[in-house]
């Protein structure tokens, strides 16, 4: 039987996004990984750092919830590089580029599952962090606002990742690639503030993009507080997180796909 | 129009290294096309071009009428690829793998459902049909490989490899997959490294070596002009060796040594009597054998015969 029309952009990356969410419920090593190790690491700086670490004016659960999870997509974003560079060792990759599909579809269902997985990780550690007592101090709609920024977040990093894994061209580089995150993971004001730090790691951690992001997230959950604790309106550190990401998207968007296309 | 793959002077470099030097290969509609050659020759590269997964430097290359180049799109509606390892999802059914590649191919939900149902049936994978792809042996998951490069109806299906890695029964499986689907009209260009799989499966036979095609034919004339079959003798005495070289060169022509193992090898004509005649001279030299076997060539041997030098391991 013979198409009269190949599949179009639409429907072959919806048919390949539901491959990937697939692969995700049904391989248990995935799913722990992607759900309980982000809420794992959570509860340790909940209870084992969070006791040594002061910051004023408010609980400890209460600023690092928005930082960690604004940081999260950084970690999972390590997931995404390392699944494209294994699709492409076992020639997963060969069999969709040869296919007469068009080529943006398959990057940009990896993409779209990576976004949803981060999204379902993420409510889970939101989850868990109401329940060790979190509280949102803004309203609710404020609270939505701040998730949608996050998955936002995620979107774009996913970009940023797919590149990374395109270019690895195996699991273990991709995965190397992926320590990365970790200098702006942690320089960052994501779990203890940016004036504890040395001066010259100060410069680097206010200015990175990490930081307007957890501060754009921080500022719509911390409601009345914000501005005393972060100096600055939410819109100062939203429109400059969104500013950012579309940076963001702006490179790693093509530069995935130009890579994708050459092989 | 009668050519489906038509390959001048193809070049593709790697660096220094040139992968493909200028080949030359026509493909007719309705053959199976062997490309044969040891590892390095440039056997992947061609399939990659062919796929459109890369792009030549030079030269020109139509497949199904289509310039690679310029219609890429096009000659992907016409082939189906199974590259050298099984590129299933391990986390989907063998039904739901086929049924994703036939959307993708642009089937409506039904006709991929049917797609995917004849193929399994094709394939003998019906009665696992259903199981998770992870839970399938080497050999099935290499039919379901290949039964995802057919779910779109291909007008031509490019094997690289088939059978590297399986064990010989899986690999009689394999063939059998394959020489259904000849007889029901697919055009099939394969890459292997065994004369055996190019013999059992291909109408047309190309060597090539270092990126050319250094000969072609049908397997019976190279084999003819190989020489048939190989006789090799597995002699007692280490001291008999270079008697039997001499006594096999003068019964049936250039003979290969390897004192290592203390046997000899020449290639011979037809057969039983070819036989017959090697071992009574050497009996009548009094050269005691140890063992005897008389076998296809292989592709070293077919190296040396066509080409006057080794294949490049």
């Amino acid at each position: 039987m013979r198409a009269d029309r190949p599949a179009g952009l639409l429907g072959s990356t919806a048919t390949v996004t539901r491959r990937m969410l697939l692969r995700f419920v049904r391989t248990p090593q995935l799913i722990v990984l992607a759900t309980i190790q982000m809420s794992l690491f959570f509860l340790i700086y909940r209870y084992m750092f969070g006791g040594a670490i002061h910051v004023d004016g408010m609980p400890y659960v209460d600023y690092l919830v928005p930082g960690f999870i604004a940081t999260g997509v950084l970690f999972s974003g390590i997931g995404t590089a390392t699944a494209v560079a294994e699709d492409l060792e076992h020639g997963f990759v060969d069999r969709l580029r040869s296919l007469p599909i068009p080529r943006a579809s398959v990057l940009t269902a990896r993409a779209l599952a990576d976004t949803v997985i981060l999204t379902w990780a993420t409510l889970f550690t939101t989850a868990i962090a109401f329940a060790v007592g979190f509280s949102l101090h803004g309203s609710a709609p404020e609270g939505l606002a701040a998730l949608g920024l996050v998955i936002l977040f995620g979107f774009a990093f996913e970009w940023v990742f797919i590149a990374m894994g395109l270019h690895a061209g195996n699991a273990q580089a991709a995965q190397g690639m992926g320590m990365i995150v970790f200098p702006f993971a942690f320089v960052s004001s994501a779990y203890v503030p940016v004036a504890s730090m040395p001066g010259w790691l100060q410069v680097f951690a206010a200015h990175q993009p990490l930081t307007y992001m957890v501060d754009a997230v921080r500022s719509l959950t911390l409601g009345p507080h914000a501005q005393t604790l972060l100096g600055h309106p939410t819109s100062y550190f939203v429109s400059r997180a969104l500013a950012w990401t579309a940076v963001i998207l702006v490179i790693a968007l093509p530069l995935a796909v130009a890579k994708y296309s050459r092989g | 129009m009668t050519t489906m793959i038509e390959a001048r002077g193809l070049t593709k470099r790697y660096g220094k290294t040139a992968a493909l030097d200028g080949l030359d290969l026509t493909a007719q509609r309705g053959q199976v096309v062997a490309v044969l050659g040891p590892n390095g020759a440039g056997k992947t590269t061609f399939v990659r071009i062919v796929a459109t997964l890369l792009a030549p430097d030079d030269g020109t290359l139509r497949v199904a009428g289509h310039d690679v180049r310029r219609d890429p799109a096009a000659v992907r509606r016409a082939i189906g690829l199974a590259g050298q390892f099984a590129a299933i999802e391990p986390a989907m059914t063998g039904r739901e793998n086929l049924e994703m590649v036939a959307r993708l191919f642009g089937l409506g939900r039904r006709d991929a459902k049917a797609a995917a149902a004849s193929v399994l049936e094709q394939l003998g994978l019906a009665p696992d049909a259903d199981r998770l792809a992870r839970t399938y042996s080497g050999g099935m998951r290499r039919r379901l490989d290949l039964g995802v490069s057919l779910v779109g109806a291909p007008r031509l299906l490019l094997l690289d490899e088939p059978t590297t890695g399986l064990d010989p029964r899986s690999r009689i499986e394999l063939w059998d997959a394959i020489r259904a689907l000849v007889a029901s009209g697919t055009d099939v260009l394969l890459t292997t490294q065994y004369l055996d799989e190019a013999d059992h499966l291909a109408s047309q036979i190309v060597i090539i070596d270092h990126g050319r095609a250094v000969a072609a034919g049908t397997p019976g004339e190279l084999k003819r002009r190989i020489g048939g079959r190989v006789v090799e003798i597995h002699v007692s005495r280490r001291e008999d060796l270079g008697r039997a070289a001499a006594l096999l060169e003068r019964l049936h022509g250039p003979a290969t040594l390897d004192e290592a193992t203390r046997r000899v090898s020449v290639g011979v004509g037809s057969g039983s009597d070819d036989l017959m005649t090697t071992l009574r001279s050497l009996r009548d030299a009094d050269v005691a054998v140890e063992d005897v076997a008389m076998r296809q060539p292989n592709l070293d041997e077919v190296f040396l015969a066509l080409t006057g030098h080794a294949a490049a391991a």
